[in-house]
């Protein structure tokens, strides 16, 4: 019975995931949120039909009665996030709730099948993060002087890195974490969104050669603290974050090719200065040849992917424990292996729809503070996801870092959170510029017609 | 810059999939993958077959639910189809991925589930022949020595046969006595892995080359044997002194004369020589994928009049493997084309479902059309007037060459060489043997490519 149960699910799960990835694309067909309603409402059928057919598997496979009811408590929780957030802020984006939504009942499955301490304790973390969350698009709204704390931004940064560096604890040859009253935080990950407001916060008042390289300075004390508490991967997130944001800032493609010059140079220097940087481009190069050591993870992480074929082998069905840290750096890997290629690749496809969104609304913002700021948040969003699942998969080297919302992880997850909702309330102040243009062109004043066109263009996007 | 990160997640998806598709079965392979386990615990590995339908390996499950691997036939296919234990050997490793996988249906697998057993993993039919791999292991009776029995237009290979030879069925129990015994070659699959001189089985390839260089001139070459060659210190003799007088191409290539051979062996380019070995695959990886060595010998501008009077008579450094010897007598077979040599034919599932079939596959053209008619032409002259004598009066018409390589140069002990192909208008079945220190390959090698082509013709 629940070998057809298992046997059969694993085609329909990979059915729903598939037309939900498909829906967040036809999203994009539609340009106000209005005729998107049945879009988000298939959506939400099938983000249901995923999870539950899923948890039906999982309860089958362990017939533990915990899980079922673990799973309740999950649905409820991602129930009432649509719901409330649609009743508070009806003028938000439901696409990215949703996909938020979608994309952590991954995490939920995957970590209620690795681990179940682990998921219940995701799980609490999830359900504060959230309530968090919902409060976060009402104060970017109501708080505009928000920009003008740009310097305070960078010195919090900076400290907060700083203190880790001096006081935080080494896990695994990296001082990434930092305890207080037996909470382990990971502050790179807040800093992430403050360093995002920081630059935002510096760009958007000018961008002269003197402030480009104030700011230089400034991102490469974050980078260089970063690189030398070994946590590379964050560093390089914080390098590509601070060039992207420049270029865009400037429109100036010397900077984004300087960037990228100097980026490489330093990728040779850390190469050659540190052993574990070279340790891991060995890893990555030939995996198979360290496989005792070095290359172990990487192997191991290949061979999941390998043995799921494009269906998986179904919840419980692999071994995906094999693969050290599996929950929080190599998930992917375990998705891949249990749910199937094609489950992964729609997971991927769903982080990309997010991406999407975030660079559409940064287009969209009238306010360059705000642009930026959604920019940079979208890259630092779709470049951790690149680095994690590029590293699982060998594609690039592995940095270690996790996958947002579904890799274990408490910072994570609240960061990437605050990440999403900090867009939404962006995504609402642009529908306000839009809606204040709609009156100002009713009543035109005395305009200049140039202007006139140009405002009239863009409300017609709209 | 959105479209350059989704180009760069584009990039990332296919590398995967491809990754995930391509290297299913190395991965799963691989020692370190704990999945392979997984597999094991789920699945009774499945049966190998021989061509005929016998069963050569099977897992008998006890009420205990203990497993056993049994081989019904003992020796006679232990390096063919090999062990399933101590890190696997022969076809159990070469098919371990299917014997593991199992493509069973649904409902059998719940059938499997309710009675509580392991479910079924895939069968894996293999080309071999048990009529004739028992002629040629019977042949070599307690020789050491190896037998490939192969067919030249599709590359199946239908007799493969390794001595000194052990009981699969007690690998587990003999394993640490061979491996303690460092001098023991038992293990050893001699068709794939034995490097041997190759004697005068090796005058095919020189006389592919004089006929290369020389493709509108070769038959007009003579030469008088007086019973040696000599260029400066060295000396070529013929085997056991006989002196074959005035002779031809085709009749130095009959009689094995060693002195006409080193003759043509000094009158050959050695640059071109050296590509020729090259394109037959020496020093270079074989087109198979099971295990096996790379035969060697290098020749090139640099190599002295010394050494090439040896290497054209296939003695000195010049080392090859039984299954290589087949390939480029297959070939000539083939006319001039290599089909790859494959052990598998297919694998089915529980319900006898093809699940994959393998199919014959070429290689490359090794030699011209012309060049293979010319050779396979020497190769009847040597059966019918030459060292094969022993396989005239035949229904069947044979073509092949014989050796006896020296392998000490003090004794004048020799392996007994015969690689050849029959019939020779149309040829079926290609068999290269080595008898290591039986004497000359026309008294002992040849009289077993007999038996060997009466058992397949069925006579």
């Amino acid at each position: 019975m629940e070998l057809y149960i298992t046997e059969l699910s694993k085609y329909f799960i990979t059915l729903f995931i598939a037309l939900y990835t498909l829906e967040c694309f036809l999203v994009f067909r539609f340009q106000d949120e209005e005729r998107r309603r049945g879009i988000y409402f298939r959506q939400n059928l099938l983000m249901f039909l995923v999870h539950f057919s899923c948890f039906l598997v999982i309860c089958f496979e362990t017939g533990k009665l915990e899980y079922l009811l673990f799973y309740v408590l999950q649905q409820i929780l991602l129930f009432a996030a649509i719901v409330l957030f649609s009743m508070i802020y009806p003028n938000g984006n439901r696409l990215i709730i949703n996909n938020m939504c979608m994309l952590l009942s991954i995490g939920f499955i995957i970590l209620s099948r690795l681990s179940f301490e682990k998921a219940i304790k995701q799980f609490f973390i999830v359900t504060v993060s959230i309530i968090i969350g919902m409060m976060i698009p009402f104060l970017i709204h109501k708080f505009k002087f928000l920009r003008n704390f740009t310097w305070a931004y960078a010195a919090a940064g900076i400290a907060a890195l700083g203190i880790v560096l001096i006081l935080g604890s080494v896990t695994y040859g990296s001082k990434i974490s930092y305890s207080v009253a037996g909470v382990t935080f990971q502050p790179s990950e807040f800093v992430k969104i403050i360093f995002v407001f920081f630059l935002a916060g510096a760009l958007c008042e000018s961008h002269d050669l003197l402030r480009i390289a104030l700011t230089a300075v400034i991102a490469g004390a974050h980078v260089l603290i970063l690189v030398a508490s070994k946590d590379l991967g964050s560093a390089l997130i914080f390098f590509i974050v601070y060039v992207m944001m420049v270029f865009i800032a400037t429109g100036n493609w010397i900077y984004l090719l300087a960037g990228c010059a100097g980026g490489s140079g330093a990728a040779v220097m850390a190469y050659q200065l540190f052993s574990h940087v070279q340790v891991r481009v060995q890893a990555w190069k030939d995996p198979f040849s360290c496989i005792d050591d070095a290359g172990y993870q990487i192997t191991q992480s290949l061979f999941a992917i390998g043995s799921g074929g494009w269906f998986g082998l179904g919840l419980f069905r692999g071994t995906p424990d094999s693969i050290p840290f599996v929950e929080a750096d190599f998930v992917f890997s375990a998705v891949a292996e249990e749910l199937g290629i094609v489950f992964s690749m729609c997971m991927i496809l769903i982080c990309i729809s997010c991406f999407i969104m975030f660079m559409n609304i940064s287009l969209r913002l009238k306010d360059k503070f705000y642009q930026l700021t959604a920019f940079g948040l979208g890259v630092t969003y779709i470049f951790q996801v690149f680095l994690t699942i590029g590293g699982g998969t060998k594609f690039i080297p592995m940095t270690g870092i996790t996958l947002p919302f579904i890799s274990y992880g408490g910072s994570s997850v609240l960061t990437t959170l605050v990440m999403f909702f900090i867009i939404e309330g962006l995504y609402i102040i642009r529908q306000e510029e839009g809606a204040k243009r709609v009156k100002k062109k009713r009543r035109p004043r005395r305009m200049e017609s140039e202007e006139f066109r140009e405002e009239q263009e863009a409300t017609e996007e709209e | 810059m959105t479209y350059l990160f989704v180009a760069v997640f584009l990039c990332m998806m296919g590398y995967t999939c491809h990754y995930a598709a391509t290297n299913r079965q190395v991965l799963i392979n691989n020692s370190y993958n704990g999945r392979q386990e997984l597999l094991i615990s789920q699945n009774r590995r499945g049966t190998i077959y021989a061509a005929g339908g016998q069963i050569l390996a099977q897992t008998q499950t006890e009420e205990d639910g203990s497993e056993t691997r049994v081989y019904p036939y003992g020796n006679l296919f232990a390096h063919a189809v090999g062990y399933a234990s101590n890190g696997k050997y022969g076809i159990e490793s070469l098919s371990n991925y299917y014997l593991i996988n199992s493509n069973a249906k649904l409902a059998d697998k719940v059938a499997s589930d309710v009675a509580g057993e392991k479910y079924p993993a895939d069968s894996v039919v293999t080309t071999l022949d048990v009529g004739v791999q028992e002629v040629a292991f019977q042949s070599l009776g307690i020789y050491k020595g190896a037998i490939i029995v192969s067919e030249p237009d599709t590359g199946r290979i239908i007799a493969m046969v390794s001595k000194p030879d052990f009981d699969p069925n007690e690998i587990d129990a003999i394993w640490d006595d061979l491996l303690e015994d460092k001098e023991s070659t038992v293990l050893l699959n001699r068709v794939t892995q034995g490097l041997y001189p190759p004697g005068s089985t090796f005058k095919i390839v020189t006389a592919l080359e004089y006929i290369r260089e020389n493709p509108d001139t070769y038959d007009q070459y003579t030469y008088q044997c007086g019973g040696r060659f000599t260029s400066g210190q060295d000396t070529i003799n013929c085997y056991h002194g006989s002196v074959h007088g005035h002779e031809d191409f085709a009749r130095s290539f009959a009689k094995s004369c060693n002195a006409s051979f080193a003759n043509i062996g000094m009158q050959l380019d050695r640059k071109q020589f050296g590509d020729t070995l090259n394109s037959l695959l020496f020093n270079k990886d074989l087109p198979v994928a099971f295990a096996y060595n790379k035969s060697r010998l290098i020749v090139d501008e640099s190599t002295t009049d010394s050494d090439i009077i040896q290497a054209a008579i296939g003695q000195g450094t010049t080392q090859i493997t039984p299954l290589h010897l087949n390939m480029i007598t297959c070939a000539i077979a083939n006319n001039g084309v290599l089909m790859k040599p494959y052990l598998v034919d297919y694998v089915k599932n529980e319900e006898g479902n093809v699940i994959k079939q393998f199919n014959p596959d070429t290689y490359r053209k090794l030699m011209s059309e012309g060049e293979a008619a010319a050779l396979n032409s020497l190769m009847q002259e040597v059966i019918t007037s030459g060292t094969g004598t022993k396989l005239t009066g035949q229904t069947y018409t044979a073509a092949g060459k014989t050796g006896s390589a020296e392998y000490n140069s003090v004794k004048t002990d020799s392996h007994a060489w015969f690689t050849g192909f029959a019939p020779a208008e149309d040829p079926e079945v290609c068999v290269t043997i080595i008898i290591e220190g039986a004497g000359s390959g026309g008294d002992y090698a040849v009289p077993i490519a007999r038996r060997i082509f009466d058992e397949y013709f069925g006579m």
